[in-house]
């Protein structure tokens, strides 16, 4: 796909609620050439750490965003230029035919850019830098504003200007534009914080409109992280983000900033808790057939597969089967609207080493693989998250999720749920236990068992107790007695 | 519980103190037969024997350093100075010895020292002065001013058991002026912990001693034009409360620093450049420090209310910060 003109590459959108990325490291350097696709950056973003491919082959033209720095989406990084032309200047007008090519694959050759005028994929521009605190009265003179206003304007993105002042010399006091936040003015925009995790579109007409991933259908080969579908809605630029507040450190600490991911985790998870009514529901199960069947299938799967039969592949195959009596535990609260979904985008959590954090990649349609295939697509989305080769889509469109705290010992947990889910399943230790079971004759014998404690936790406001319960009770009976043949 | 005046207050708390720890005696200029300059110790002799209440000679070096030996040797020495003004000729055994006596050697000193404070009675300038700063300054000492009966009682009983030397501002003007109800049985009252004197949400005061009275004055002034003062007594200078300062200063973002003292090195300055360093995105206004001017006290009556800060004066200094 040699490109003809000048192709932009923009911060690609990584998922509905992330609405910036940081540049880790630039691939190649102005004046390099690239193929198409060839990866051209690292990007961290809050859900993902990924490459971001050329959107085409050329020339490296110019890098406008250096390493270290965090962008808002759709800030042009990069311009790539055909191959042999000129090194024009930066604003040089691109026509930038390719920068929508839709699930197109084809290589259309424009000769006519102009034909190509309007560009409805243009991603947005990049949010203006926050206004310096330097309003105008009315006169249109300079007036002073106190490090209090300057802090407030910048945390709620209120243009100072707007605000009538009532100070000394019309100066806008901290009350006037507390008035102001108050009174929410039309033109005020959003606050800052709720902007990256802005909140799906409420009841969309098709369950695919709002994120293409969640599609029933297996989505089509990945797209290039450059080609990402803009944001839903790109009207309106996102508002200036305020800089954290600077900590001061005591005697015997240090502190550091928190990068995006942990900004990232630590807000969904307050969102989340604030948001559903959450309740956490334990089962023991007895693991006995699902070690004895796994025990058994292990040399297979590794010599054929070269894949390892984990005891999460199981319980993820007999929660997906259980769900299909209990459909509410894979919904979705949409407004006042109870979304039900026909597949199953499995998160699974995966914890980056060193309390990095953690990503929760999804195995979309989950509910159409078998414990081979769920074995393998766990493997590969754990392998990929530590490596960073996960792609966008593959951290979105999550219907339930499963987290597996169990491989350090832990025995019992109360996960939050990953909005905008209902529920998440808690995976504890496999643990030799005394229990009492009945032998043959029908005698209460005290026997070993392998035992697990599997915690759902679950969004009261849609799942009942009883109906986790439910859903839990046949979820135990789904491994306990473990069919073979039909899984 | 009964009404007391400030005087009282104190004068009911020493005797408590001394009641309650046999270690806890009295020593000073004219303490005993005399009862104090200021009738303090009226009848303490009688009480306690002349042992306890101690006449010493015209010397407050020796009267510190006594109490400073004592102390070391496990007493709880309670010096008045007559005034305030007189602690110059102590400052060696203060600042010297019994403020580094810790440091240097471990052992405490758990000595109070009484200083009748503050103008506003015509003293001039040997008996009106706010000594504080000076000392405020020093590491190993702790600065007690109560504004309030109750608290001159309760701030005594802590600094006579504190294991520090403590110099204790009783203000002369609060004597008698100043009446309240106060418990009968002992208590304490912590350090460094300030008091919402009056809440208000436009401007705060943050200030101590008899200044406090007169910001509350003032504060009832301007409660008819709509502004809404607060006022913080901050009761003790070492420690002082910076946290009850910052959080008022984050909810009125404009702030009147108080003090009777003089302007240059008073304490301030302290508490305003802390209030920059660590508030500086909350205020909406400079930071407004009203204090005396940089001279001594004058005698005459007239000079004396030009130069102590005025109800009039905190007044027009928070009507400018409100309309800033």
């Amino acid at each position: 796909m040699a490109t003809t003109s000048a192709i932009d590459v923009v911060m690609p959108q990584m998922g509905v609620s992330v609405s910036e990325g940081t540049i880790t490291k630039w691939l190649k350097q102005e004046g390099e050439a690239i193929a198409a696709d060839e990866p051209l950056l690292e990007i961290s973003t809050d859900k993902v750490d990924t490459e971001v491919p050329s959107p085409g082959e050329g020339v490296v033209q110019q890098i406008l965003v250096q390493e270290g720095e965090t962008v808002d989406v759709g800030t042009k990084l990069a311009v790539i230029a055909p191959a042999g032309a000129e090194a024009a200047p930066a604003e040089a007008p691109a026509p930038e035919p390719e920068e929508a090519p839709a699930p197109e694959p084809e290589p259309e050759p424009e000769p006519e850019p102009v034909a190509a005028a309007p560009e409805p994929a243009q991603a947005p521009p990049p949010a203006p830098p926050p206004e310096p605190a330097e309003p105008t009265d009315g006169a249109g003179e300079k007036t002073f504003v106190s490090p209090v206003v300057a802090r407030i304007a910048s945390e709620h993105g209120v243009d100072i200007g707007q605000v009538q002042g009532t100070g000394r010399g019309g100066r806008v006091t901290k009350k006037d534009i507390m008035g102001f936040v108050e009174s929410g003015p039309p033109a005020a925009p959003p606050e800052a914080p709720a902007a990256p995790m802005a909140p799906e579109p409420v009841a969309p007409p098709e369950p695919a409109a709002p994120e293409p991933a969640a599609a029933p259908e297996a989505p089509p080969e990945p797209v290039p992280a450059a080609a990402a579908p803009p944001p839903p809605k790109p009207a309106a630029p996102p508002p200036p983000k305020p800089e954290p507040e600077p900590v001061a450190a005591g005697a015997g600490e240090t502190v550091e900033p928190m990068n995006a991911m942990r900004r990232g985790i630590a807000e969904h998870m307050r969102r989340s808790l604030d948001t559903s009514a959450h309740v956490t529901t334990v089962f023991e199960i007895d693991m006995s057939r699902v070690v004895a069947l796994r025990n058994k299938l292990k040399p297979e799967y590794q010599k054929s597969y070269g894949v390892n039969p984990t005891y999460l592949a199981f319980i993820a195959r007999a929660t997906i089967e259980a769900m299909k009596n209990w459909p509410w535990v894979n919904a979705e609260i949409r407004g006042e609207q109870i979304v039900r979904k026909n597949y199953v985008n499995l998160g699974i959590a995966v914890a980056l080493e060193g309390g990095q954090g953690l990503i929760v990649p999804v195995i979309k349609n989950a509910e159409g693989l078998n414990l081979l295939g769920l074995a393998r697509s766990i493997a590969d989305i754990a392998e990929r998250s530590r490596n960073k080769k996960l792609m966008p889509d593959d951290v979105q469109g999550g219907t339930f999720t499963i987290t597996n705290p169990g491989g350090w010992g832990a025995i019992i947990g109360t996960p939050i749920i990953s909005q905008p889910q209902v529920a998440i399943l808690d995976v504890e230790a496999l643990v030799k236990r005394p229990v009492v079971v009945q032998d043959e004759s029908g005698q209460d014998v005290i026997a070993i068992r392998p035992m697990m404690n599997l915690c759902l936790s679950y969004d009261h406001r849609l799942v009942d107790g009883a109906y986790a319960a439910q859903f839990m009770k046949e979820l135990r009976e789904n491994l306990e007695s473990w069919d073979e043949s039909a899984y | 519980m009964a009404e007391k005046t400030y005087l009282q207050a104190i004068s009911d708390g020493l005797r408590l103190e001394m009641r309650h720890d046999k270690r806890v005696f009295v020593i000073g200029e004219d303490v005993g037969v005399y009862g104090g300059a200021f009738k303090v110790t009226l009848d303490f002799q009688e009480e306690f024997g002349p042992w306890r209440v101690i006449d010493a000679p015209l010397s407050e070096t020796a009267i510190v350093g006594g109490c400073t030996g004592a102390a070391i040797m496990g007493m709880r020495p309670v010096a008045e100075m007559q005034f305030s003004d007189f602690i110059s000729c102590a400052w060696d055994q203060l600042v010297t010895v019994a403020a580094k006596q810790r440091w240097r050697a471990g052992t405490p000193v758990p000595i109070t020292v009484r200083l009748p404070s503050g103008g506003g009675f015509s003293g001039g300038p040997f008996h009106s002065q706010n000594p504080e700063s000076s000392f405020a300054h020093i590491p190993g000492l702790k600065i007690v001013c109560p504004a309030t009966p109750e608290d001159a009682k309760g701030l005594l009983a802590t600094s006579i058991q504190d294991p520090n030397p403590v110099l204790y501002f009783e203000h002369k003007h609060l004597y008698r002026r100043i009446k309240a109800e106060v418990p009968d049985e002992r208590y304490q009252t912590p350090f460094g912990e300030a008091r919402v004197h009056r809440e208000g949400d436009d401007v705060t005061v943050v200030t101590w001693g008899a200044m406090v009275w007169t910001a509350d004055e003032a504060a009832k002034q301007l409660e008819g034009d709509g502004v809404s003062v607060e006022i913080l007594d901050l009761r003790t200078l070492i420690p002082w409360d910076r946290k009850a300062v910052l959080e008022s200063v984050r909810k009125t973002s404009k702030v009147v620093v108080l003090h009777e003292d003089t302007l240059t090195g008073g304490f301030g300055g302290e508490i305003a450049a802390t209030i920059a360093e660590e508030a500086f995105e909350d205020l909406d206004a400079p930071v407004k420090r009203i204090a005396a001017p940089d001279t001594p006290v004058p005698f005459s009556p007239v000079l004396e209310k030009a130069y102590i800060p005025q109800v009039d004066d905190v007044a027009a200094g928070l009507r400018e910060l409100a309309e800033y």
